[in-house]
């Protein structure tokens, strides 16, 4: 059977695609073709792309001054996300969120008669091996963004 | 921001151009949908564009928003401090008009898949149904569920940090620590996605949002590590693959 991936990037200002034909079912990794700014990175994970792990760009160690920094707004797609980075001892010791994506506005009344047949099972590691991966990667890389500029004002 | 997008198509018939198609259309609806971009509608709209300007898609659009907010008690609104950014309908409303094109050119079997939201079709490339992992909003190199999907939308709401305090900037700064991730298993991935982003909004209540709908199941993980599905949802998660 055929089958051909494809994965792309879309930014803000441009798009970056690239196509991949394959023969075989063999693991093919796709990357776009360029990355923008470092702190963006990573295509989503599937199966067929080695989970690409965005290393956050938060240090550990203690150069910084202290102080509260706000990072950028960055768009979380739903939103934006902005956050407040405190750096006490050198040390980044607490982050706010100044801006967080939410769509609430006034106060609902939910209709929360129906509910006979929710459960409940503890979170449990399963095998990666799917076809894709489904999860919310956009607030998390927005907040790295945000973070990743309020340490960069509490170094300078 | 940048938004990753997979297509994958299982058929024989697929060839470029119904990749290009796809990646075109996602490319206008950027262009034309990004509050981010001065030159799109949405942008154009919040310089103060008189409504008579307005194309007809994008009075479809807004419809589409009005009715979302209605059927979700207000919890899904496109005007934040009055600025008009309808981004919250329109992923999910962009990828199921992608797999629509998909659909015309005869194409059966496929996903889309744009930033963790996926609209699944048919089935995958050992004829079974799509897997889909839904990850773990504590270490997102995890995988804590499975589903098995063949013609369905899943979507998932939620932030993936751990540790830190959330504030809602609307009510009064209250923190919410309740809800990490809500994923939605619907029909298609328009209502997936718009039920998961106004579900997600209003915390540990969304799943019993969800629970009241017909034909969808969803899966919230809350910061105790603790998962709570729906009563339909583990037909999705029985057959494993």
């Amino acid at each position: 059977m055929k089958k051909a991936l494809l994965t792309g990037f879309v930014i803000v200002s441009f798009i970056v695609y690239s196509l991949h034909q394959r023969s075989d079912g063999s693991a093919v990794v796709i990357k776009p073709s360029s990355t923008p700014a470092a702190s963006q990175t990573a295509a989503a994970p599937s199966s067929n792309t080695s989970s690409s792990s965005t290393t956050s760009t938060v240090p550990a160690a203690t150069a910084y001054k202290d102080g509260r920094y706000t990072g950028s707004a960055a768009d979380a797609y739903y939103g934006f996300i902005q956050v407040l980075a405190v750096i006490s001892g050198g040390k980044l010791t607490d982050v706010q969120f100044l801006q967080y994506p939410n769509d609430r506005s006034n106060s609902v009344a939910i209709n929360s008669q129906a509910m006979p047949y929710l459960k409940q099972e503890a979170l449990q590691a399963q095998g990666a091996n799917v076809n894709i991966v489904s999860g919310a990667t956009d607030s998390s890389q927005a907040f790295i963004q945000s973070l990743s500029s309020a340490l960069d004002k509490a170094k300078s | 921001m940048g938004m990753p997008i997979n297509v994958v198509i299982e058929d024989e018939a697929a060839d470029e151009a119904a990749f290009r198609e796809v990646r075109d259309y996602f490319h206008y609806v950027d262009d034309q949908y990004s509050p981010y971009k001065p030159g799109s509608e949405v942008s154009k709209i919040n310089a103060g564009l008189p409504k008579s300007k307005w194309t007809t898609e994008m009075k479809t659009v807004l419809k589409l928003c009005q009715q979302t907010k209605d059927q979700t008690g207000g919890y899904f609104d496109v005007f934040r401090c009055g600025r008009l950014d309808p981004s919250g309908l329109v992923k999910g409303w962009a990828i199921n008009n992608a797999a629509r094109l998909l659909k015309k050119r005869g194409l059966k079997n496929f996903y889309i898949e744009a930033g963790g939201d996926i609209q699944a079709s048919g089935r995958n490339d050992q004829g079974r149904p799509w897997s889909v992992g839904i990850r773990n909003p504590f270490n997102r190199d995890e995988i804590v569920k499975v589903l098995n999907v063949t013609t369905e939308g899943v979507a998932t709401s939620g932030t993936y940090i751990r540790g830190q305090h959330i504030y809602d900037p609307v009510n009064g700064h209250a923190e919410i620590k309740d809800v990490a991730s809500l994923t939605v298993i619907g029909p298609n991935i328009y209502d997936a996605d718009r039920f998961a982003t106004a579900a997600f909004a209003m915390g540990q209540a969304g799943i019993r949002f969800i629970e009241s709908l017909k034909g969808y199941e969803a899966y919230m993980i809350t910061s105790d590590k603790l998962a709570t599905l729906t009563g339909g949802f583990e037909r999705y998660a029985e057959t494993a693959a």
